[in-house]
Formats: structure tokens, sequence, C-alpha cells
């Protein structure tokens, strides 16, 4: 299953399928992949989100071809990759660390792929500038790594994964060693061009802002395990499991009791459960800062603890007799009416909530 | 404060001073005493009549010879095993280190002792087997491949401190891995990729390797080779002028070596400085 779309050099590339079968990896006593299952579409940008440790980069180099799996199987539009060496696999890669070859130019950089495929001088220098003007830095083609910044050298690097025209793009962290503001503009320059070349691409990152921000999907990883994989607004607004609510956005955790009639009971008010609800334990309730409305009354429950400014809204912490800290976005403006000291009553929307074992 | 500065200047001045003289004054006194003719005037005859000299044209090509084929053949064992170890086994680097300083607390004499050891043991009965005439064609006085093994064991500390910090700056195995995605295969990827930012440390290993053949007297000397230290410590005994003479040649050699590897080095620099 590939689809076609046009390359920069006016070329045709192919998009491919890739699947990860009950991939396993063990690194002595430590589980990396504990029978990871998933697809990645053709043209689609998927993006492996997870704590340290998770397998997330395992996945991406047992995919380039720098790691070796225990067992499963690795296909790339159907055909099994694991014989085939990292310098046969079509696939271009961004490193976390600067990467770009220090005794070499930026165009030669660009270049190198080419080289190796023995294509001829003009003609690889010819598609080097392409890619350094597709990328935004065909000034700095003769300038060395060295020379240019952080953000620069991503590009470049950007620019020389994509020389070889590879039918997989696997970015490995590539914006987390860049400050916020490069950060920000290459991450909507990663994706503008992703979208561009329709380029099937897995993106590696612990950051979950640029996970929801950049992919069309974003597989959670916990363990070497797939705890979910859906789209941002899904994986926000109804995630799988406790781990997915908690990792994805910020969570807070209200105690809440069983009713005889399969729902719970929390600040005084009986919630629906969506998903499974445990069947022994304390339980607690999973609830978006955004989800929490406050109001201020003098005898409410509540008392503001702390504030922090986000822009737009500002985010309280308000906390409970019983010492529970809950977290609620209000707008900025209203922010003002609720002052540090000031009690007020909670109140969650009437639907469906997210029950979870209490945590010790 | 601004007397404080300026009496640590003067100290600082005296103390280099001291230094350049401590240098200066031998060499000076060597270079006077190789030009001072029997009735006081200068005379070049020392030096125009090394070339004519017997045993020195030919001791020292043996000697480049020596440092040429010990250069080529530590850094063929030392970078593959190098890399290797950081690529493949990091936990490994530790013993490759000790195993590559060890050579260090091994004196010289000590060194050729356990060689002369080595090659004289063969019985009789091996005398025509492969194993032994490899012995013999070692000790070859044409040219004794007995001493670039000697050499390569006591030049491997000076080359592994050289290669050790050179790939220290640079991330091996990042670099290795781009360059198999780009479609290198293992060796292009440490041809192409690894050696050329590695080319500072191949050069001080070279000249470090180079220095320490050119002046090694101990081994040659012991295993009964002449090469150029040996044949400057020969003619010192029966021609003092000469020997001197020699010695200063071979210390203008050693500079010139450094000079140009000074210069390769700056030579990157500005090209990598024009460039932006």
């Amino acid at each position: 299953m590939s689809t076609a779309t046009l390359a920069p050099a006016g070329r045709t590339t192919t998009s491919a399928t890739v699947e990860f079968r009950s991939l396993r990896r063990q690194f002595g006593t430590t589980t990396a992949l504990d029978g990871l299952d998933l697809t990645v579409e053709p043209g689609e940008l998927l993006a492996l989100l997870g704590p340290s440790g998770c397998g997330k980069t395992t996945a991406l180099r047992i995919l380039a071809g720098f790691e070796t799996h225990d067992s499963g199987e690795v296909l790339v539009d159907g055909e099994d990759i694991t014989r085939i060496p990292a310098h046969k696999r079509d696939a271009g890669m961004v490193f976390q660390s600067y990467s770009l070859f220090p005794h070499l130019t930026a165009a030669d950089n660009v270049a190198f792929g080419l080289r190796m495929r023995g294509v001829a001088k003009a003609e690889r220098r010819k598609r080097a500038h392409e890619l350094l003007e597709l990328v935004g830095l065909p000034q700095r083609a003769e300038h060395y790594p060295h020379q240019m910044s952080g953000g620069q050298q991503q590009r470049i690097a950007l620019a020389r994964a994509l020389a070889l025209q590879p039918r997989v793009l696997l970015l490995d962290e590539p914006l987390s060693a860049l400050d916020a503001k490069v950060r920000l503009s290459l991450r909507e320059e990663i994706r503008r061009l992703q979208q561009e070349l329709g380029i099937t691409t897995l993106f590696v990152t612990h950051d979950q802002e640029e996970a929801l921000s950049m992919a069309d999907r974003v597989a959670v990883l916990r363990a070497g395990q797939l705890e979910q994989c859906a789209t941002p607004s899904e994986l926000y607004s109804r995630p799988a499991t406790a781990f997915v609510a908690e990792f994805v956005g910020t969570m807070s955790r209200i105690p809440c009791s069983r009713t005889a009639d399969g729902q719970v009971e929390v600040l005084g008010h009986r919630h629906p459960v969506d998903g499974d609800l445990p069947a022994d334990g304390d339980l607690h309730v999973l609830v978006r800062p955004e989800n929490v409305e406050l109001t201020p009354a003098a005898d409410g429950p509540a008392q503001v603890v702390a504030a922090s400014f986000l822009g737009a809204v500002t985010r309280l912490t308000v906390r409970l007799a019983d010492g529970t800290e809950i977290k609620s976005d209000v707008p900025t403006e209203t922010a003002t009416t609720l002052p540090l000291g000031t009690h007020a009553t909670l109140t969650l929307p009437p639907r469906p909530v997210l029950v979870d074992r209490a945590t010790p | 404060m601004a007397q404080l500065i300026s009496r640590l200047r003067v100290w600082r001045g005296a103390v280099l001073l001291l230094a350049g003289l401590y240098f200066l004054i031998p060499m000076a006194a060597s270079v006077w005493f190789s030009i001072d003719d029997v009735n006081g005037t200068i005379a070049f005859d020392a030096y125009t009549g090394l070339i004519s000299a017997p045993g020195f044209t030919d001791s020292l090509v043996l000697t480049l010879e020596l440092a040429v084929v010990t250069v080529v053949v530590l850094l063929l064992l030392l970078v593959p095993a190098m890399i290797a170890v950081r690529l493949g086994s990091p936990k490994l680097r530790p013993l490759l280190e000790v195993v590559c300083t060890l050579p260090l607390v091994v004196p010289p004499v000590a060194l050729t002792a356990g060689l002369i050891g080595v090659l004289r043991w063969g019985p009789d009965y091996l005398m025509d087997t492969p194993f032994f005439q490899t012995f013999v064609f070692v000790q070859q006085p044409e040219f004794p491949l007995v001493l670039v093994i000697a050499y390569v064991l006591m030049a491997l500390p000076l080359a592994y401190r050289a290669l050790d910090s050179g790939l220290r700056a640079v991330d091996v195995r990042t670099l290795v891995e781009a360059a198999r995605n780009c479609g290198a295969s293992w060796p292009r990827a440490v041809v192409q990729v690894i050696l050329p930012n590695l080319r500072g440390a191949l050069l001080n290993a070279s000249f470090l390797t180079l220095a320490l053949v050119l002046g090694e007297f101990t081994t040659a000397s012991i295993l009964g080779y002449q090469p150029f230290a040996v044949w400057i410590y020969s003619v010192g005994n029966s021609q003092g002028q000469m020997s001197v003479a020699v010695s200063v040649l071979s210390l203008l050699i050693t500079w010139v070596l450094l000079l140009l590897l000074a210069a390769a080095g700056r030579e990157r620099r500005h090209k990598t400085a024009t460039a932006s």
C-alpha cells in the first residue's frame, strides 16, 4: 500500500506503510519493547510519545537498522526488513544530537548520501541546493557545521535525511537540544515539509506538546507496550488509560466512592464512569483543569493556595479539607475574583468521568 | 594593584628568559662547536661532509623507512581497534587503555631483553619450518622488522593518548549511524566520516611515533642494528664535530616536521574560517 507524491527535485517518491508486529527487545534484565504492535499509515506523521525508557527510541532504532530485536517483525510495505542492513534501508533519519559531518560543508553534508549512491557531482550539487532551499538555508551551502546554529544544523540534517527520497522519515527527538523559540519554528517547518512531501514519518519525543501539535496520530508507550494510539484530540479528550490521561496534559486526582448503581460520587455529585470501574480498592476521579469550575463561596470546601499565570487563563490550585489538591483553569480576568486564600465551591461537568485506583 | 601586576610581569619575563636560555645556550654551543674551525674561523665541513660520511645515508634512510612502517603498522592496529571498542564494546575501553599504556612501565632495556629471549628461542628441529624462518626474516639487517615490532610497542602509549583525545572530541557512534543512514557501508562510514575528523589526532600520533623512532637508541643498539641514533653515537666516538652537526641536523628535521604538522592544522582552520 503506497501513495505517490512529488519530491522536491520533481521526482516521484513513495511513502510506505510501517508495521511493528509483536516486537520484543530485552537489554539484560530491562525490557525495552514488550510485544509492540503498531501500524503507521502511508504519508502519516506518527509521534511515539512516552517517558524515558519506555522503548520509543528503541523501536525507531530497530526500524532504522541500528538495533536488533529479539522477536517480532518490522514490515515496510509488507516486506520484513529485519535482514536488510542499515545502509540499505530506505529510511532517512534526523538524530537528537547534531549529527552533521563536521569536516563537510552544509551542501556536502546534504549530498553525502547521493555520493554514496554514485550520483554524478553536478547532479549532487544541484540536488543539494534544491534541498537547502527547501529548508530555507541556501545561503549556508558552503558553511561548516560549527559555523551554524543548532536550529540551522538540524534543518541541514533534515535536508540530508530527505536527499535520498526515503520512503520513511525517522525523527529521534530532533528538537530537544534546541531553545524554545527555535523549537517552535522548526516544529512548524518539519510539519510543513512532511505534509508537502507526504512522507511516512515516525517522530520520537517525550514532549507531549510537540507530539500533540505536530502528529496526525500519537502512540503513547509505557514500559515497552502501547497504551493508546489515537489522534491528538482523542488522546486528550478520551484517554484510554489513567497513565495516558496523566501523561498527556494535566490531571488532578479527586477521591470518590462507588454507588450501588455502578456510578461514582465525587464532590457530592454522582457521575457515570467512562470505561471500566475498578472492582475494589479506593478510587480517584481524574479531571482536567479546564473541566473544574470554581465559584467563590465563603463556606466553599476548597481554598485557593496557588496561582500560575498562563496568558488567557490562570491555573489555580485549590486544596480540600483532606489535603487533596485540584487544579482549575479560569479565565485570567475571572482569576482576579479568586485571590489566594479565597474559599470556593467546585463543580465538574455532568458527563462520564475517568476513574482509577487510588495511588498509594 | 598596578604595582603588583608590573612586578608579576617582570617575574614572568625573567622566568621566560631563564627557560629560553636553558634551551638556547646548549643549542647555540652545539652549533658553534660544529662550525668552529681549529684555526678560529667558521667552517661548515662537518655539515658538508655528512653526505659522504660512511653510513650516514644508509642509517638515515633505514630510520625513515622504519619510522614510516612503524607509523603505518601502529595506526592500522590502533585506529580500527579503538573505533571498534567505542562502537561495539565501550566496556572494554579501560582494558584497551591499560594494555596500550602498559609499555610505559616497561623500560626499553627490559623490552629488548624479552625480545632477544624470544628470538633466540627455537629448537633445531624447527629450523626448516616457516615458524623459524619468520624469526630469521624479522631480523634481516636490510630491514629489521623486529625493530618495527619494538617501536610499535614503545609508541603505543603515545599514539593511544593522541588518538583517544581525538576520538573524545567526536561523537563516533552518531556519526557512523548518520553515515550508514545515508547509505555508507561500515568501512566507508569509518574511512569517509570518522578518519577525516581524526586528522589532527592521526597527525599527532604519527608525529610522536616519528619522533620516537628518530631518537630511539637502546633497542637498536642492543639488537646490533645501526639506525640514525646509533650511527650518531658511533660517529661521536671518532668524529666529535660531525656527531654534533648530525644532532643539530636531526633537531632541525624534527622541528620541520613539527612545523609541517602545525601548518597542516592551521591550513584546515583557515579553510573553515574563510568559508564563513
